[in-house]
């Protein structure tokens, strides 16, 4: 048995006999690349503190979330169940709480669609492009979550409304945007619109050129490779960004009531349904349709965190 | 309707220099107008209306309507209750992801289940739910009021929807930094004697400040434009518990566009400026940090 001989420092440094990650070659894809240093430090238990600080903590905390948050969940499920399941049931269906869902719904598709197709070309841009005038852009995907919605709403109002700048000229081609559905969709796009650019981006950057680059190399287009290579890559992310998107649509509130103009049963979504109920001392509706919106939301949630978990286990990435 | 909003809007829009990129393709050109035309007709155009109606009516109207007192209180109202609220926010935020980072205790998953919960429901249903505990008919409200508390139509109110809605910004920001710290390196400054504080207020705070920094901001940005919550729980009651955004609502109903731009203006001023001070923040650590070029 012969010992393989030690290495001149030369080959070393040319490095032949070395393995790739030693060498600073990046791995191929799919191989798990730890973030910093090697696993071990990441899964070693950390000593415990016990003590005063402990408890302490540990109590705050779970009081704050208890209050906070928890009571007032239990306390608008109870209110939905108080008169049992089928009065919940009756109650969120009748007086136009099923059209409302229908209605929430279809403009969810549509501004997911929207936000998917112009999300996933503008995370593409924002970050595989160089151009003057880039970041720029950049801050303005972040500007929705900073505007209130009701700005959203009179922003729409401005435009489309009846004194608004299109307003004349909607109103002789015959199109009604505000206080219809269409205003309700377009306000609902502007509000969700960074969900998906914020996702795609961040797996576009975690994917490494050199896959696109070695396509392209080998003859594929550019729409070939963004099918074949790109998309599948950043599937998780997309995912992942539509659910949050879905869900954020949903749940819109603010723009949307500005927008319909309050007008019942005909432009109605399923936020502005409680709204109305509570308004006309429906409690019960009110309460119901809110219990689904939520649970239809959380579930949305529930599953972007899934497969979020999933992917990183299959990466081989650290639990929680 | 898109080609109504299209007239002519993306023409001169587009990117004015392009040697940077020396493969400039056609394609990569007019992708890069699409997301440069996207990004105005659905973001800008809908804040450059709001900006034309201002100027429109002068500045004096603006300036004006925002002066009223009715306009002032309901922004003073929104400063200091998103104050207020990003403090807390910050505090309980930080024990928070510090609990679930470092303690193993029976729990934790659901714990860790409940913090989303306020980013998936939706902010008007967060405020049903507040009224259903804490109104004077109803279960906790109806204790409380015995006892001469009164949270609903109350800023306490506005500032108990505002906690819950912004409870997982902060938890969030922090946690994964958190998590990141080396165990060797508080090991080490221990093993080298240093007391628990110390190491605390060597090692940890440098490493998850500017997370609590960046976060509290987004948690007042984020306050400073709720609705759909604090419309449910505040009552509204101008110059008590209007809120800026609530103003705007109020004005757009009533029919004065005008008054209603003008605060509109001056929330997407100050959002505007917080999130441009967390991108330059971030921007200038990640530089320090060589995590971008």
């Amino acid at each position: 048995m012969s010992m393989s001989p030690p290495l001149p420092p030369a080959a070393v440094e040319s490095g032949v006999g070395v393995p790739a990650r030693a060498r600073g070659v990046t791995p191929p894809f799919g191989t798990k690349r730890p973030r910093r240093g090697p696993v071990a430090p990441l899964v070693r238990k950390r000593p415990e503190p016990q003590g005063p600080l402990r408890t302490l903590l540990l109590t705050g905390v779970g009081l704050y979330v208890a209050l906070l948050v928890a009571a007032p969940v239990m306390a608008i499920v109870a209110s939905a169940f108080a008169r049992g399941p089928f009065a919940f049931v009756h109650a969120l269906f009748a007086e136009g709480g099923a059209e409302a869902l229908g209605l929430s719904l279809g403009i969810a598709v549509v501004a997911v669609a929207v936000n998917t197709v112009f999300g996933i070309i503008v995370a593409w841009v924002l970050t595989r492009d160089r151009f003057w005038g880039r970041s720029f852009l950049n801050a303005l995907v972040d500007l929705p979550f900073a505007v209130s919605p009701v700005i959203v709403g009179l922003a729409l109002i401005l435009l489309f409304g009846p004194q608004g700048w299109f307003g004349s000229l909607l109103a002789r081609a015959g199109i009604k945007i505000v206080f219809a559905w269409p205003g309700m969709a377009l306000a609902t796009i502007f509000v969700s619109l960074p969900f998906v650019v914020r996702q795609v981006s961040q797996a576009l950057s975690d994917l490494p050129h050199e896959q696109e680059e070695a396509a392209a190399t080998l003859g594929a287009g550019g729409w070939l490779v963004f099918w074949h290579v790109t998309l599948p890559n950043i599937r998780g992310g997309l995912v992942n960004g539509v659910l949050l998107t879905t869900a954020r649509c949903l749940g819109e509130f603010g723009a949307v009531l500005v927008v319909s103009g309050g007008v019942a049963r005909m432009s109605e979504t399923g936020t502005l349904f409680i709204y109305r109920s509570l308004e006309e001392r429906r409690d019960l509706g009110a309460y119901a349709m809110a219990f689904a919106l939520a649970v239809l939301s959380l579930s949305l949630l529930l599953a972007a965190e899934l497969l979020k978990r999933r992917r990183t286990m299959e990466l081989g990435g650290h639990r929680r | 309707m898109t080609a109504a909003l299209s007239t002519g809007r993306e023409v001169g829009v587009g990117p004015r220099k392009i040697t940077s990129e020396p493969r400039a393709g056609w394609r990569r050109l007019s992708l890069r107008a699409l997301a440069t035309a996207f990004l105005f007709v659905f973001v800008v155009l809908p804040l450059v209306a709001v900006m034309r109606t201002v100027w429109e009516d002068g500045w004096r109207v603006a300036w004006l309507a925002v002066l009223s007192p009715v306009a002032l209180s309901a922004l003073w109202l929104t400063l200091w209750t998103a104050a207020v609220v990003a403090v807390v926010n910050a505090a309980f935020g930080t024990a928070t992801a510090w609990v679930l980072v470092r303690y193993r205790f029976p729990g934790r998953a659901f714990l860790n289940g409940l913090i989303d919960l306020p980013f998936a429901i939706p902010t008007l249903v967060t405020g049903l739910m507040l009224v259903v505990l804490y109104g004077p008919q109803e279960l906790l409200g109806h204790v409380l009021a015995a006892h001469g508390v009164r949270l609903l139509f109350a800023p306490i109110g506005i500032v108990l929807s505002l906690l819950f809605v912004t409870f997982p910004v902060v938890v969030r920001a922090v946690e994964p930094v958190l998590r990141e710290i080396d165990a060797d390196q508080e090991e080490a400054a221990q093993t080298l004697g240093a007391s628990q504080t110390k190491v605390i207020g060597r090692i940890v705070v440098p490493a998850i400040g500017p997370a609590i920094v960046t976060s509290t901001l987004l948690t007042f940005t984020r306050a400073l434009s709720e609705f759909g919550s604090v419309v449910m729980v505040a009552g509204n009651l101008p110059r008590r518990t209007l809120t800026a955004p609530v103003y705007v609502f109020g004005a757009v109903e009533s029919g004065e566009p005008g008054a209603a731009a003008a605060m509109s203006l001056l929330l997407i001023g100050l959002s505007a400026l917080l999130v441009v001070m967390v991108d330059r923040f971030a921007r200038r650590r990640a530089l320090r940090l060589g995590l971008v070029r």
